[in-house]
């Protein structure tokens, strides 16, 4: 693959890997997490262990996190599964981070809801702080990613920076998540502009009893 | 064009007591004594009390159709499952929340603001195809929204709505709650029964068929989110409250969500089968620019081919009437594009998203994705020849039916409907490329 990402030198992940085991908290969320499969068939288990592998990783080292060899070695023997099909597993979705991501992963969405809204000024909004697409910038703060829909598409355009979404972006406001973010501000999540979720931009055009109270609707059933 | 049903006389919008989700836009509150206010986990032993060939015929007679995508009739998808096991193999409600279709986006505001609907249909859904657990797949990029529904499913089992002896109606009932990690094939089915099972989301080949074999080869359906949130809400209103909305072949309500260029934006829930210029007018603010502004509509998510402007103004926005202008409903996600859309980067696009999601597995798809990307990138310059767009043409048609799952048939469709609807602009692009206008010189 082209787009293969350069795997860190084996040696120098080994020494810092090798001996990657669960903190006592992961450790608990592990057995639940293996008991919502049957017995035997604890393989299923095997894609929310390479996300909290990856998590315990990434607050170790103050990024998002990614998935050293080690590490995917470990979730292997404790899966009784071989390396091959760990590994498959992690180069085959999206969210596995094959190699170090900055501490704020920033994932445009380029998809084409997303452009028709103006993702290209959000990727101008990056690129005029410095970030490039693929990689991370030198004070490892932030990795620019592309990717594709992120199910988010009536908030065009969107991005998701770790884990929080910020939706219906300007040039002006990706600026600003940015800015607040190297900051080490929390930016707003959700909608940049004055709207609730995905409800049309001004107040809402059905239920409106909603917005002011939990209206129970069944009164005017027929 | 003759087989679409007459166009019902439409009878207005939805009314609010009619909406199945109330707090669709988050409001309110998601949690289950808030939604119980709502109506949500309203005596459900009541619901299974019905008994479970009699669920499935009141599914059946509700006339709902898949909300996923295909449009596969609900109730005889749960009526294909095993009714008693013979071999002690138990059965599974797969959830399908591994929402990616660019445009959709509805499961998600179920998810993070009516998740009791959901957790409550799978219960009522696993009960009447006498499953022993439902997982929920629910896409890995979706990460606040698994967070409210691993707490919403623990918030019902915790008042006894699931789990041993769920709602005291004496049946055992799991749900459990799978996150993907990012990979659009995990929506297909057997992928997504691949991908919960630990492995690549690759999807089988069929049959054998889910309902046969399935998760950990044990009977299994798949339905999507929609599809399983508004089935205790049909059980509870009856089969003819839903018949009452949407033409014939088209019934219920439905979460229509609608990006690009209107003026807002949104996700609301309509009636089936309402025309497309009420639903823009009534809830988007209508087309950016006006509606003499309006260019194309990919009216189903990604998937379908585009309709021009003039087709879909006044169109039903249901399976049929879609279908009668060469698209799909699809998931009822609008893509709607105004004049100002580079109609052709904008295909080209989606050419690329099909060649990224492409898991590789049939030649044709994974060569022919990334084929037909470069190509239409190619007629988005112009600095391709005249003759690449019939050649474009023959090579969707030798990926489309040529794939084990749909995605070679998702990735091609786009694209034949751009050379349909669009060719002259293609061929003028084409045309200006080469620094000249042959139509012009045609006249000497």
């Amino acid at each position: 693959m082209a787009d293969a990402p350069h795997i860190p030198d084996e040696a120098e992940t080994r020494a810092r890997w090798g001996a990657f085991a669960w903190s006592a908290e992961n450790a608990e969320q592990v057995k639940v997490i293996i008991g919502r499969y049957p017995p035997g068939r604890q393989q299923s288990a095997v894609m929310p262990l390479l996300d909290l592998a990856q998590r315990q990783v990434g607050a170790e080292t103050q990024t998002q996190g990614w998935l050293p060899v080690p590490v995917m070695e470990y979730i292997g023997d404790q899966l009784d599964m071989p390396y091959m099909r760990v590994y498959e597993v992690a180069t085959f979705y999206t969210m596995y981070n094959l190699a170090p991501v900055g501490r704020y992963h920033v994932q445009v969405c380029g998809t084409t809801p997303c452009m028709l809204r103006g993702s290209d000024d959000v990727f101008a909004a990056c690129k005029n702080k410095g970030l490039v697409k693929g990689a991370t910038t030198p004070d490892g703060l932030f990795t620019l990613t592309e990717v594709e829909c992120l199910g988010a598409c009536a908030n065009a355009p969107m991005v998701q920076i770790n884990d929080d979404n910020f939706e219906d972006l300007t040039y002006d406001s990706m600026s600003a998540v940015l800015e607040t973010l190297a900051a080490g501000g929390q930016p707003k999540i959700g909608p940049q502009i004055d709207r609730q979720t995905s409800c049309p931009e001004g107040g809402p055009t059905a239920l409106k009893e909603m917005a002011t109270e939990n209206h129970d609707y069944r009164g005017d059933w027929a | 064009m003759t087989d679409a049903p007459a166009p019902a006389p439409f009878v207005g919008p939805l009314s609010d007591k009619d909406r199945i989700f109330t707090n669709v836009h988050g409001f309110q509150d998601w949690g289950i004594d808030a939604a119980m206010k709502r109506g949500d986990w309203d005596n459900t032993k009541a619901l299974l009390d019905i008994g479970q060939d009699a669920i499935i015929d009141i599914m059946k007679a509700s006339n709902l159709r898949g909300r996923g995508g295909a449009g596969f009739p609900t109730g005889m998808k749960w009526s294909f499952m095993p009714k008693e096991s013979k071999d002690g193999r138990p059965s599974f409600l797969v959830i399908n929340a591994d929402e990616s279709e660019p445009g959709s986006c509805k499961d998600r505001e179920i998810i993070r603001h009516d998740p009791h609907k959901l957790i409550e249909g799978a219960l009522v859904a696993g009960f009447a195809m006498r499953a022993r657990a439902a997982y929920i797949y629910i896409r890995g990029e979706f990460i606040y929204e698994a967070k409210v529904l691993f707490a919403a499913v623990e918030q019902a089992y915790a008042k006894g709505f699931i789990g041993k002896n769920a709602c005291g109606s004496g049946y055992d009932f799991d749900v459990f709650v799978h996150r993907g990690a990012g990979a659009y094939i995990c929506g297909e089915e057997t992928a997504q029964i691949e991908s919960l099972e630990g492995k690549k989301g690759q999807p089988r080949l069929k049959p054998p068929f889910p309902a046969g074999a399935g998760l950990y080869g044990c009977p299994t359906t798949v339905n999507n989110v929609e599809s399983i949130a508004v089935s205790p809400t049909i059980l509870r209103r009856g089969a003819a409250w839903f018949n009452s909305f949407g033409r014939e072949n088209n019934r219920g309500t439905k979460l229509f969500q609608i990006s690009g260029h209107v003026n807002k934006p949104c996700v609301i829930e309509e009636s089936m089968s309402i025309p497309f210029r009420e639903l823009i007018d009534r809830h988007c603010g209508g087309i950016r620019g006006g509606w003499d502004n309006l260019l194309a509509v990919i009216p189903g998510g990604s998937s379908v081919p585009l309709v021009p402007a003039r087709e879909i103004m006044d169109a039903p926005m249901d399976f049929d009437g879609l279908r009668a202008l060469g698209s799909g409903l699809g998931t009822a996600a609008v893509i709607v594009m105004d004049k100002s859309t580079d109609i052709v980067r904008a295909i080209s696009r989606l050419s690329y998203f099909y060649k990224h999601e492409s898991c590789g597995q049939c030649t044709p798809c994974r060569e022919g994705t990334g084929w037909m990307w470069r190509v239409m990138e190619r007629l988005r310059s112009g600095e391709a020849d005249l003759s690449e767009i019939d050649m474009l043409q023959e090579v969707t048609k030798q990926v489309e039916g040529h794939t084990i799952c749909a995605l070679g048939d998702a990735a091609a469709w786009p694209i034949q409907g751009l050379i349909r609807h669009f060719r002259p602009e293609i061929e003028r692009r084409i045309t200006e490329n080469k620094g000249g206008a042959p139509m012009m010189e045609a006249a000497e």
